[in-house]
């Protein structure tokens, strides 16, 4: 949606054709540059920026000034589930763009566990056609790789891709059938397609509520033990090895995976892997008395494995971060636990809930900054998630201390499942601009 | 009508099972032996005695249609009794081995047996329980030699050489006995060999059996002087090996604009049956350029020539 969006923002209400960000603090991970200084937006890419615009704004341009603060690339969310089509009571492309915008996100890629399944062209074309219609952040399709999400018959990839998907995941749940995931990375790999799978055996994992140990035991819930996923990664990892097809693990979530992933990394193989906030943030405990906001998949696992994923995060072992924006109604959440659905909302929460590892110096503003958005930008393939000349103005002005209490029935998301409600966060957006069009104020 | 062989026929062995080890001169000796027949086959009076008195058993444990026929039609014009066996309702239905379908058939004295099954190495495991000459007519993904040497045929006459052509084979690789015997008699002939397809049809080590690989079909037709095309079979591909015949057809299968990238004066080939448009588009089918319907042809005339060159090697008394 780059130039639709770019040629609407030049005509719209904003009036002016080019925008200068004035005294901000430049960071952008791909470059590692993190210094004081300005940006220009013309036609809606970055014109020019450094240390020169700091204080002096071109002629013509609107300006901006940013008191400081932090201007860095918009976010870019690599796993986002909407309801759109066919379940639009939970979250639309539309409402899903405008709590992506507030929360400093100018890229979801969304993921094709919606009704119907996005296994073909025509729906590719219909998601593409809704989002520049309707969504004000940048939409990326992750299709499926089987037919309605089965894992029996695999999507025409090669015929997807061209549609303009740039990733091709079974969702929610894991290819059980080794042989079709053989082929499946087999046959991407010829047209250089990515592959992004959430491991978690299904025969261990069904019908399971939560991580095993003391507190499902305690609990009395199904569970189910973290191996589940190292079992299908460490498969995957070895299926990498003798097709080598591009893989992403998508959300992994133990100290185990992240063994796998460094030894497959070791041997130069195509992986990749990403890790949810919730798993960053939370953990087990916080479900305390059944509390389902906190029910999501992969499960939340013990404190032991979130600090293993922090670290890891910081070590530059784990690429992406993301938020797993999975809206889901009342009705669905508000059931005995076992019953409830899976999933919690994320995209406006998604930098405030990260910065919490930065103020607590468990990582630093680059490599977090990194983990979402010139990696999930490569990762993806896409043009966004850098600060330099020529690419979209695609930006992100925050301040990384101001203090906010969460309050579900404020965000923007049509569902209100947040695990943060109520708790305080540290680090307020303050601007969103996507292809030079501002698509989000703080206060206005 | 003349019966006598090339002076130059040199084909020493006593059944024909794989075209693996198969040398330049043999490969050419049987093509000037079938291109001779080819010539009778065209005269009215099609009939020769090279094989009277002896008896060929088509044994086919698979359904074969043009195959068979062909293999039938080539005895009977060199005067042999030929005898069908359809194996689908035979005792081997009934649960007899495939070792004591051969002891039975072998107390019937056949001088020529020509087997078809769906299981790679059957052929020979039958040929090393008989007395009489084996002719494999296809054996699983193993090889398919009579249809190597018919397209070899083909390609000869149509070209006047086959050293030092380009030869993109497209396909279902993975499955091809096909593919594996044309690579065979490729090579021994001098011609380069191309393969094309998604990775997900080119079986492992592919590449070491004496070709280059390609899953860019553009690219892998890019100035070849023949492109032969594999039936995909679509029952037991979609979904696992390839999304859908759709896809394949879009990436794989041959259309003028796949065939633009091939040298303009490209012959077109395919053993059939074939699936129009799944891997070769209704008009290139029809193409003039294609010669599909000569390999058709060429087959009766090969099948002869092997039969008259292994029935040079029977005992005569």
């Amino acid at each position: 949606m780059g130039k639709d969006a770019a040629m609407s923002g030049a005509n719209g209400a904003q009036g002016a054709d080019s925008t200068v960000f004035i005294n901000v603090r430049l960071i952008d991970p791909a470059s590692g540059r993190d210094e004081p200084g300005g940006l220009l937006v013309a036609d809606g890419v970055i014109a020019d920026l450094g240390g020169h615009l700091r204080r002096n704004a071109p002629a013509g341009a609107a300006v901006v000034d940013g008191q400081g603060h932090i201007l860095c690339p918009g976010l870019i969310d690599a796993q986002v589930y909407t309801g759109d089509p066919g379940q639009e009571h939970r979250e639309t492309l539309k409402t899903a763009s405008f709590a992506a915008a507030a929360g400093g996100v100018t890229t979801i890629a969304c993921m094709p566990d919606t009704e119907p399944v996005i296994d073909q062209v025509a729906l590719v074309d219909y998601v593409q056609r809704r989002a520049r219609e309707r969504a004000i952040v940048n939409v990326s399709i992750i299709a499926a790789l089987t037919r309605g999400l089965k894992g029996e018959e695999l999507a025409e990839i090669g015929l997807l891709q061209r549609a303009g998907a740039v990733g091709f995941s079974n969702g929610k749940g894991s290819i059980a059938n080794t042989r079709i995931m053989r082929n499946a990375l087999l046959y991407s790999k010829d047209f250089g397609a990515l592959i992004v799978h959430h491991t978690e055996d299904p025969g261990l994992s069904n019908g399971a509520a939560m991580n095993s140990g003391e507190v499902a035991t305690r609990l009395g819930l199904p569970s189910v033990h973290k191996a589940a996923e190292t079992i299908v990664l460490e498969r995957d990892v070895r299926l990498v090895e003798i097709t080598g097809g591009r893989y992403h693990a998508s959300t992994i979530s133990c100290a185990e995976s992240l063994a796998v992933i460094r030894s497959a990394r070791s041997r130069k193989l195509p992986v990749s892997c990403g890790v949810s906030i919730n798993h960053l943030t939370l953990n087990e405990n916080d479900i305390g008395s059944y509390r389902t906001f906190y029910k999501v998949r992969p499960p939340l696992r013990s404190e032991d494995d979130r600090v293993a994923m922090v670290r890891a995060l910081a070590a530059g072992d784990i690429d992406v971060i993301v938020s797993s924006h999975d809206p889901q109604d009342a009705d669905v959440k508000r059931r005995p636990f076992a019953e409830a659905a899976d999933g919690a909302i994320g995209l406006e929460t998604l930098l405030a809930a990260a910065l919490r590892l930065y103020h607590a110096d468990e990582i630093g503003l680059l490599p977090l900054l990194r983990a979402m958005t010139i990696n999930p930008a490569k990762l993806l393939g896409l043009p966004g998630g850098r600060l330099e000349k020529g690419a979209p103005a695609d930006l992100l002005l925050f301040d990384p201390n101001q203090p906010w209490v969460v309050d579900r029935e404020q965000l923007r998301s049509r569902s209100k499942n947040s695990p943060f409600d109520e708790q305080k966060l540290q680090g307020r957006v303050l601007k969103t601009m996507v292809a030079g069009r501002m698509v989000y104020q703080y206060g206005s | 009508m003349s019966t006598a062989a090339p002076p130059s026929l040199y084909f020493p062995g006593r059944h024909l099972l794989t075209c693996e080890g198969l040398s330049a001169k043999e490969i050419n000796s049987l093509l000037d032996l079938a291109d001779r027949a080819a010539d009778t086959n065209k005269q009215v009076n099609k009939k020769r005695d090279v094989l009277r008195g002896r008896t060929l058993i088509n044994l086919f444990f698979e359904v074969s249609t043009r195959t068979q026929a062909s293999f039938e039609l080539a005895g009977k014009r060199l005067g042999a009794d030929v005898m069908n066996m359809n194996v689908a309702t035979s005792s081997v239905a009934k649960g007899e081995s495939l070792i004591d379908t051969a002891m039975t058939l072998n107390a019937m004295r056949p001088d020529l047996l020509v087997v078809r099954h769906h299981a790679a190495g059957a052929v020979e495991l039958l040929a090393q329980k008989v007395d009489c000459s084996v002719i494999n007519a296809g054996d699983g993904a193993h090889e398919h030699p009579t249809q190597a040497l018919l397209d070899a045929l083909t390609i000869r006459r149509a070209k006047g050489r086959i050293a030092g052509l380009t030869v993109a084979i497209c396909g279902d690789i993975l499955h091809s006995r096909v593919a594996r015997s044309n690579i065979h008699v490729l090579n021994a002939m001098g011609a380069r060999v191309r393969l094309v397809a998604p990775s997900t049809l080119l079986p492992t080590g592919i590449e070491r059996l004496g070709a280059e690989v390609y899953t860019d079909m553009w690219k892998g037709l890019e100035g070849c002087d023949i492109v032969m095309m594999l039936r995909l079979q679509r029952e037991r591909m979609e979904g696992n090996y390839v999304p859908t015949s759709r896809e394949y057809y879009h990436f794989f299968g041959l259309d003028q604009e796949k065939l633009d990238c091939a040298k303009p004066d490209a012959l077109i080939m395919h053993p059939g049956p074939m699936n129009r448009g799944v891997e070769i588009a209704s008009t290139i089918a029809d193409h003039s350029r294609s010669v599909i319907r000569e390999q058709v042809e060429m087959g009766v005339a090969v099948r002869m020539a092997v039969l008259e060159a292994l029935a040079r090697h029977l005992p005569n008394h």
